[in-house]
């Protein structure tokens, strides 16, 4: 679905990625983990060439990036940021309904749609004509997902998306996004720095630091890794990451 | 009271010059937006010409009101025409605030809202239209305002060329040693300035986003 083939990012003689090998499968939900500055972000931004590789390939549904058009290929995945990412003068309708109206979909049908993707994240329909700076913090992000996922696109890609959120609603958010998640099978690709996080919604875990990938683990592989990075992952979010790792949306 | 009873027997001649007045101060305003705002986007995504269009500017904004009128006299076309003369001048001055609240407005909107838009696969020109123009508008705005209400006092000294404005009757007054004569021409011009100002003001508020 989406494999990275030796991927590297240099900016201003700083190299941001080193040699990177990643495949990302069809359905899966792949979290890069890493602390500030690993490169997790930018690995995100190169899938819908918000960034592009100094070297390497990086083929998307098969085909390599640069024979799609960067318009067509990003219209086509879902971009989920932290909650700043909707558009603050427009409301949530227009919000979520910004793709399928670029994408030039008849109003009735973007209408249509908008309530679809409402009721898809367990908003209330008279939401529709408010706006971003009158809604709570979890409403702004499932926005964020509905808007995402308006055109319907194979591929989501979210950064940090819950981050900015106090810990119930991020509780709340993230185990919709698993029932969300087991019904529509996107292929998901999640930033975070939150090893409880990536346990509990990972399909599989790629841990990053300093530009490279260590390692790419199960969620159960991982709390009882050897790997010297992923264990000292382990040791800093301390104790009870096992039943974190099976918690799902229970 | 003699002002009052000056405007009183000279109405028809104070509003012919309000008239002259506005006509130089909207185009100039109307021309100054024209250029000013596409070089303000323009620099504002081009970040290289950033300094040698707001120098260019500033420099502009530097050189004697008197004096600029004075140096595109000999200008062919428009040197033919003072009221023509004094648009362009007054263009030229209209330019630095437009240019530069232009440039700080796109700027000033928040780079992870672009980022999203041009994620979600919008094409240049719909970041511009559809996001950072309509988040830079109010600030776009009050540099037009300021624009304007420099080019009402400004528009005063292209009586001095013979583009007629209310400066006529400043210039004369002053040639006559006249106070109400000065200010049947300084009065109108101050009631101009605040009136564009708080009509612009108005459209700012009007077209905020939220």
């Amino acid at each position: 679905m989406i494999e990275f083939h030796n991927v590297s990012y240099r900016v201003n003689e700083i190299q941001v990625l080193t040699d990177l090998n990643l495949r990302v499968a069809r359905g899966e939900t792949l979290v890069l983990l890493g602390r500030s500055g690993s490169g997790k972000t930018t690995t995100l931004k190169l899938v819908n060439r918000l960034v592009s590789p100094s070297s390497g390939e990086i083929l998307v549904h098969g085909t390599p990036q640069e024979q799609i058009d960067v318009i067509k290929l990003r219209r086509g995945i879902g971009y989920v940021i932290q909650e700043v990412g909707l558009f603050p003068h427009f409301n949530v309708e227009r919000n979520i309904g910004l793709v399928p109206k670029i994408e030039g979909w008849p109003e009735d049908r973007i209408r249509a749609r908008v309530r679809e993707m409402l009721q898809l994240v367990g908003l209330p329909e008279d939401l529709a004509s408010r706006y971003p700076h009158q809604l709570s913090g979890g409403q702004r992000q499932r926005v964020g997902v509905a808007r995402a996922l308006a055109a319907d696109p194979d591929i989501l890609l979210m950064d940090e998306p819950f981050g900015a959120l106090d810990p119930l609603t991020r509780d709340d958010v993230q185990r919709e996004f698993l029932l969300l998640q087991q019904r529509l099978q996107k292929t998901v690709v999640f930033v975070t720095h939150d090893l409880r996080e990536a346990l509990r919604l990972g399909s599989r875990i790629a841990l990053m630091e300093a530009g490279k990938l260590v390692t790419v683990l199960s969620p159960d592989e991982f709390v009882k890794s050897s790997d010297p990075w992923a264990s000292a992952y382990v040791r800093a979010f301390g104790e009870g990451l096992e039943s974190a790792a099976n918690r799902g949306t229970s | 009271m003699n002002v009052i009873r000056f405007f009183a027997e000279n109405r028809s001649d104070v509003l012919e010059a309000t008239g002259q007045h506005l006509w130089l101060v909207g185009w100039s305003t109307l021309f100054a937006m024209l250029l000013g705002i596409p070089l303000g986007i323009l620099i504002a995504h081009r970040m290289k010409l950033n300094n040698l269009v707001l120098g260019g500017a500033n420099v502009i904004q530097t050189i004697p009101s008197l004096a600029l009128f004075g140096f595109l006299l000999p200008l062919p076309w428009l040197g033919a025409r003072a009221d023509r003369l004094s648009i362009l001048a007054l263009t030229l001055y209209a330019l630095l605030p437009i240019i530069r609240n232009t440039y700080t407005g796109i700027r000033g909107v928040d780079a992870a809202v672009v980022e999203a838009g041009r994620g979600m696969g919008m094409t240049e020109a719909q970041l511009l239209f559809q996001v950072e123009l309509p988040l830079a508008v109010s600030v776009i705005l009050s540099g037009v305002r300021v624009a304007v209400v420099i080019s009402v006092g400004l528009a005063t000294i292209a009586a001095a060329i013979g583009a007629g404005g209310l400066g006529e009757f400043i210039f004369r007054g002053l040639a006559m040693v006249d106070n109400r004569v000065i200010l049947a021409g300084a009065i109108p011009a101050a009631v101009l300035a605040l009136l564009a100002d708080f009509g612009v003001g108005w459209i700012e508020r009007r077209l905020k986003p939220r």
